[in-house]
């Protein structure tokens, strides 16, 4: 759904700017072309690392990490696991979902879901590409740092 | 081009790991390309629009609109901005990367960038509903209170210590 609309939109702005300015969207198409040429390599390379790491770490072994270690050591081991791999939201909630219903620590799970979106190991080496390594470094340090807080008190409120 | 070798050694690295694992477990070297073509048609689905929308953005968007609405002296009002973008978007965090470089081109601040791919990893609308669906209204409210301070945070303290080096140009 979302990539219909996506695409539609993109194509019909494409479209509507050649009519504008033939000149003005050959310049937008390098632009894109510039994009694509520096991330292609690193998508690549993220997208196979990220079938590495999901047959090491299948969701039987993710639930299982999470659902059986008990206090901050299960929190925090969650909390890697999460930003290790790399799962759509789709497949993510569920799991987190079944494993809070068989009794899962409340902050196990919100240490994996918090650090699950907003840590990304994987794409790490992308980022720095686009941000450069201090910034990728430390926005990735210090989301994982707050999830753990998110999960700590999230764990003590929900009881 | 100091980086392409680095990759390629990266690439070569993982074509190595692959064949071992083929040669050793075909099943689970199968595993990884079915994996990774999933992930592999999302991206091609999803990357290209995006950059030919970047490209027009770069093109069309005049940089006095970006610096008003997001620059250094947008004050709420770019933070509100930049949490609107990014809820609104859809799609995994990398494709977010683009988007920001060219925010940053255009004169927006490195603290609402921040906040914007933050946002976008971490607080996008059909997730937080699908979180609601799944772990209760309950669970995810409060992760979602808890994440929006915490990004305002993040992103502060990366303007602070001004840390984005270098990006693509």
């Amino acid at each position: 759904m979302f990539v219909g609309i996506i695409w539609t939109a993109a194509l019909l702005a494409l479209i509507f700017s050649f009519f504008k300015n033939r000149g003005k969207t050959a310049s937008s198409l390098r632009v894109s072309l510039k994009f694509l040429r520096s991330m292609a390599l690193p998508t690549l390379l993220i997208i196979w690392t990220i079938g590495f790491v999901l047959a090491l770490l299948p969701t039987e072994v993710i639930s299982r990490t999470i659902g059986r270690e008990a206090g901050f050591l299960g929190v925090a081991l969650a909390a890697v696991v999460g930003s290790i791999v790399l799962i759509q939201a789709f497949i993510a909630f569920p799991l987190a979902g079944s494993l809070l219903r068989e009794g899962a620590n409340v902050s196990a799970v919100a240490a994996f879901v918090t650090t699950l979106v907003m840590v990304g190991i994987v794409t790490l080496p992308l980022e720095a590409k686009c941000f450069g390594k201090k910034f990728a470094f430390w926005r990735n340090f210090l989301s994982f740092l707050f999830a753990l807080m998110i999960a700590l008190i999230m764990g003590a409120v929900l009881k | 081009m100091k980086k392409v070798p680095k990759a390629l050694f990266f690439l070569i690295g993982l074509l190595v790991a692959h064949l071992l694992l083929a040669f050793f477990y075909p099943l689970r070297a199968r595993e990884i390309l079915l994996t990774s073509k999933t992930y592999l048609l999302e991206m091609l689905s999803i990357l290209p629009p995006i950059l030919i929308l970047v490209g027009l953005f770069e093109v069309w968007v005049p940089k006095s609109v970006i610096t008003r609405l997001l620059g250094v002296a947008s004050g709420w009002k770019g933070i509100a901005v930049a949490i609107l973008t990014g809820t609104a978007a859809m799609g995994p965090l990398y494709v977010a990367f683009p988007i920001g470089v060219s925010l940053l081109n255009k004169g927006a601040s490195l603290f609402n960038v921040a906040i914007f791919l933050c946002v976008w990893a971490a607080i996008k609308i059909p997730m937080v509903l699908f979180e609601i669906k799944f772990l209760g209204a309950e669970f995810a409210l409060l992760r979602l209170a808890l994440t929006v301070p915490a990004i305002l945070l993040i992103a502060a303290l990366l303007n602070t210590f001004r840390l984005n080096t270098s990006r693509i140009q």
